[in-house]
């Protein structure tokens, strides 16, 4: 478990994490999304000790992440593996050598059988057995973040750090990633932690998700809870309008999610009340394959005191606009 | 004639080499600790960076003909005697020193950061970012600047020569010049180029073969 607690940091007077508190489980992925200078990656950094705090506590596993104390520090860091945005491989080293090179860093004899075994299992794992003595530059940009996750493993860590680790690849490329990492998150129980501004991440993998802004957690949950019925500062965020909305009559949004998805409300209500209505907005996304989504119906003022009870009933959740 | 100047050839050789060789060793040290204490280094240190620096910069605004002359007895302490071949190489390594820390320290920093955050991240010791990240990062570019330092030292090693240190540049300039042999003057001068080029192309062969 990941403990946040109060967490605050400033960097030249100018606040960028203000009292931020959080909670991750083990066996989770949890996504922290936002702008950037959001604070999320400094927070992310401030998780591993690359970056110091002011105050509050941040805790792994229970025990306390303290800069000053470099040796417990360093022995936490061999707990978490990082991946970043811009992959961050030694140029000079083969594939091969860039997975084995935390190993090297902790004493561990890179030449003994298990070592060698583990190398090259991790390199399978990822996809690029034919690459093992290639260089950095003649890869791809999706397979040099291949390298950095197998890199990020080799120590066995109980937790991943994702740094933007998508942002720099296509979206086809992005998927493949993502879905490593899911098969990791799964198959070796490892924790991971996303960070990113790709609305797409957080919909694919995380399990739970942040939203940050101005070094504030202004909204916490599942990513479905989270976007399809977000507060105003995740819509500005998301760059969503409803459009132009009717001005006569009255404009309710709906929100489908888990239960009410699969039912064909909007029909049935239609059939059911003997009204008219039209549909003047809607969007439907897929959230680690469910379906989520959201629509503006325009109905009659008459109608709409019938039409609340209705979706009441349905167990819709609905907001006059 | 031949033999006055391949006999010079070997001091200018000897001079340069072990020149090369004992500056480089040395510059290194300055190097890794401007690197490490510069603000964007592992242990930022400004009043240490900023000494060294300011050491590193007067030695090399020192023309090198006036540094030959003023650590003449720091030469005669180091080799012994102020004259010959052999006294020659003190003041080159320490023309050469300065020159070198600065080059390093230049390759060394120019490695992406990115790269000694993830071996942080990793837990890896300075000690550790230094030698298996800086350094190893760092190769090519630091070898460049060792070719930069041989040709450099390859002129400075002409002026050391006029101090009794002998070498190509002494007999182009005793033989040549002031006897008005024009045929040493050439020769010497044709030998100097041949070996720039030939030290610049073993240069790129291996910053290719090493990058």
């Amino acid at each position: 478990m990941i403990e946040l607690i109060h967490v605050k940091k400033e960097f030249d007077n100018l606040e960028v994490l203000s009292d931020i508190s959080i909670t991750i489980n083990d066996h989770e992925i949890y996504g922290i999304i936002g702008q950037s200078g959001a604070g999320k990656s400094t927070l992310l950094r401030c998780i591993n000790g690359l970056v110091s705090y002011d105050s509050g506590e941040i805790r792994v596993g229970g025990e306390l992440v303290d800069i000053k104390d470099k040796k417990k520090l360093s022995l936490l860091q061999k707990r978490m593996g990082m991946i970043f945005q811009n992959f961050n491989l030694l140029n000079r080293l083969d594939v091969y050598d860039n997975v084995a090179l935390p190993m090297k860093f902790w004493g561990i004899d890179t030449k003994s059988p298990e070592a060698i075994k583990k190398i090259k299992n991790l390199i399978e794992l990822v996809g690029l057995s034919d690459k093992m003595h290639s260089l950095p530059r003649e890869l791809s940009g999706g397979q040099k973040q291949r390298v950095a996750i197998a890199r990020a493993l080799v120590l066995d860590p109980e937790i991943l750090l994702c740094d933007e680790a998508t942002s720099a690849l296509d979206p086809s490329i992005t998927r493949e990633i993502l879905s490593l990492l899911q098969k990791i998150n799964k198959e070796m129980g490892i924790t991971i932690i996303v960070v990113t501004h790709q609305m797409e991440v957080v919909k694919q993998i995380c399990e739970r998700v942040s939203f940050l802004k101005d070094g504030r957690v202004l909204a916490e949950g599942k990513p479905e809870e989270l976007f399809i019925k977000p507060i105003k500062e995740v819509k500005q965020f998301l760059q969503e309008e409803s459009g132009h909305l009717p001005s006569d009559g009255v404009n309710i949004q709906l929100f489908f999610t888990d239960e009410s998805s699969d039912e064909p409300v909007i029909t049935k209500m239609a059939r059911d009340l003997n009204i008219d209505y039209s549909i003047c907005w809607g969007k439907l996304e897929d959230f680690r394959s469910n379906v989520f989504g959201s629509l503006v119906i325009n109905v009659k003022n008459e109608d709409q005191d019938n039409i609340c009870r209705y979706l009441d009933d349905k167990k819709v959740l609905w907001e006059v606009l | 004639m031949w033999e006055t100047i391949i006999n010079a050839a070997g001091q200018t050789f000897y001079m340069v080499f072990w020149s090369t060789l004992l500056s480089v060793i040395i510059g290194f040290v300055p190097a890794v600790i401007l690197t490490l204490t510069a603000n964007d280094g592992l242990r930022p240190n400004k009043v240490v960076y900023e000494i060294l620096s300011f050491i590193v910069n007067v030695f090399r605004s020192f023309p090198f003909i006036i540094l030959l002359i003023i650590i003449i007895p720091f030469t005669r302490f180091v080799a012994g005697k102020s004259i010959g071949t052999t006294a020659a190489i003190v003041p080159l390594t320490v023309s050469a020193i300065p020159y070198i820390a600065r080059i390093f320290e230049t390759s060394l920093r120019e490695t992406d950061k990115g790269v000694i955050e993830a071996a942080k991240s990793f837990g890896a010791s300075d000690f550790q970012i230094i030698f298996r990240v800086y350094i190893k990062e760092s190769i090519p570019r630091m070898l460049n600047g060792v070719v930069l330092l041989i040709i450099s030292l390859i002129g400075y090693s002409a002026m050391a020569g006029t101090v009794g240190g002998g070498g190509l540049g002494d007999i182009a300039i005793r033989y040549g010049y002031q006897r008005y042999n024009t045929e040493y003057l050439v020769i010497c001068s044709l030998i100097l180029i041949v070996f720039v080029q030939l030290i610049q192309m073993l240069g790129n062969h291996l910053y290719k073969r090493l990058s």
